[in-house]
Formats: structure tokens, sequence, C-alpha cells
């Protein structure tokens, strides 16, 4: 038996070196933001299934250094890693984020989680994730098309860890 | 340097050209009327917007028109939806874990009240 999935939306205007993805939960804020920053938890959405996600780090308090590595079924492992900015739970995370396996370091993205609490036990998550540049944020969001189109495990989990890591 | 629809479409300047050619094909003196900076920056925005495919040139007498051809800016609405797909999906696979998450609650709530009553009892 499943209810109707509550929507998610993404703005990304043109030119922008921002987005900003959206989405409702039926529950409470304090829940959806331990799914969303506890390691054995982040591990069971964050997907793709098919791959392994190993947590090398993850410390959610400000100030705390983060690494998690994605595993290919193929072997090859895809690292992503930053710093938390802020942690004020349950209504904030702030950190950085870098794919590890650009041709050059520095393509750093900052990504802000804001937890709402809504009536009636609901959530609501805004996540906005700044580029260094317009290219770098079309570049990440490109690399998830390609997983739909023909989802090829290589480049998308640049992209998917991206964001969900936040 | 990548020729795309969305490095077409990532300057302000460029996405207002394709605005005003999106009505009326315009030759290029049109077109720069319209705008502040030189015509050889308007020529150039153009020329990047033909090779990115969202305008083609007509040759009418001695004038040359500039006419949009937006079928690939249906590439960028396929682009964003195939993005919020993924996340979507993720979301999903949290709202299952989030329901868990809630009976582990109500049940470790029932555990703790049992055990109170428990202890009332003795």
């Amino acid at each position: 038996m499943t209810t109707a999935k509550n929507e998610t939306t993404i703005k990304a205007e043109p030119g922008k070196q921002e987005l900003f993805i959206t989405r409702e939960f039926e529950a409470p804020r304090e829940l959806v933001f331990k799914a969303f920053t506890e390691a054995d938890l982040v591990a069971k959405w964050l997907g793709p299934r098919e791959m392994t996600c190993r947590m090398e780090a993850c410390e959610n308090k400000t100030g705390g250094y983060w690494r998690f590595i994605h595993i290919a079924p193929n072997g090859i492992e895809y690292g992503f890693h930053g710093i938390t900015h802020e942690t004020t739970a349950p209504e904030r995370l702030i950190r950085t984020f870098e794919f590890e396996g650009m041709p050059e370091r520095g393509h750093v993205s900052l990504e802000t989680a804001t937890f709402e609490a809504l009536p009636g036990n609901r959530t609501k998550l805004v996540i906005q994730a700044v580029y260094r540049s317009v290219i770098d944020r079309d570049g990440m969001m490109q690399s998830g098309m390609e997983r739909g189109v023909n989802d090829s495990h290589a480049r998308l989990d640049e992209l998917f860890i991206e964001l969900s890591v936040n | 340097m990548r020729r795309d629809v969305f490095q077409a479409i990532a300057d302000p300047t460029r996405r207002e050209i394709i605005n005003l050619v999106a009505y009326q094909p315009l030759n290029l003196n049109a077109i720069a009327d319209n705008f502040k900076v030189s015509r050889p920056a308007i020529s150039q925005h153009i020329k990047i917007l033909i090779e990115c495919g969202l305008i083609q040139v007509n040759q009418q007498g001695r004038e040359r028109y500039c006419e949009a051809t937006l079928n690939d800016l249906r590439e960028v609405a396929n682009w964003v939806e195939k993005y919020r797909r993924l996340w979507a999906e993720r979301f999903d696979l949290m709202d299952d874990l989030l329901e868990g998450m809630k009976m582990d609650d109500k049940k470790s709530d029932k555990k703790k009240k049992h055990g109170k009553k428990k202890k009332h009892k003795k």
C-alpha cells in the first residue's frame, strides 16, 4: 500500500551558480534531520542501489570533517569530502562538498539544508547548493542526466552524492 | 569551448537576444539597438547562439535575419526533469526510512511506558 509521494521540485535558473531542491516529508523534523545526517541512515537512501556506500568520516558537528566513498559494482571508488560549516539540529546544516575525481582540485560547492517544521508533524526540506561557476553547476546536474539516460555508473555518482550529503 | 544549449542560455545578454528573436526574425542592427553593449559584442553573442543551434541566419536580399530555432530549449527542460527524478527517487527512499523510524519511536515509547508501569507495580 503506497500513498501518493510528495513532490520534489528543482529550481535551477539558467546562468546562475545555484540551485534549490525542495521536498516535504510526513515526519517531524527531528527525524528528517536525523535521516539526513547520520551516517548509517544516509547510506540507506543516498543510493544508487547497486552501489555500496562507505563512510570514512561523518562528523556532523560544526567544524567536523566528512568523507564518504561510493563503490561501484566494478570496484571503482568515488570519493567525496567536505567540512561541516554549521550544524544547528534540527533546523539547519551547512557543508562544503567536493568530488575527488575531478581533474583538478577546488571545484567546491557550498550546501545549506534547512528543515522547516510544518503543522501536523510534517517537515519541509530545502537544499540550496552554490557552485563556483555556472559550468560547475550545470556539469553536476548533467552528470545526473547521463545516469538517467544510459544508466552508466561512472559520472553519475559524482553527482549523486553532490547534494545528498549535504 | 562548449557549444550546447546550456552554454547558450548561460549569459543574460544571450537570453535577452533569444527573447527578442523568438517573436520575430530580426537583423543584427535591430537586435543591437536593444542593447547598450557594442555591435561586435552582440555579433559575438549571436555567433555563439548560432553555434549552439538556437539561432539560424536567413539571407533576405541584402539583409541577414536571425531567427530563433528553439526546439533545443526543450533539452533544458528534460535535463532538469531527469535531475529532479533522481532526487525524487532518493527522497522516496527516505520516506520509507522515516516510516520505519516513526515505528521504532512508537515502540520505544511503549517500552518506556511499560517499564514505568512495572516499576509502579513494584
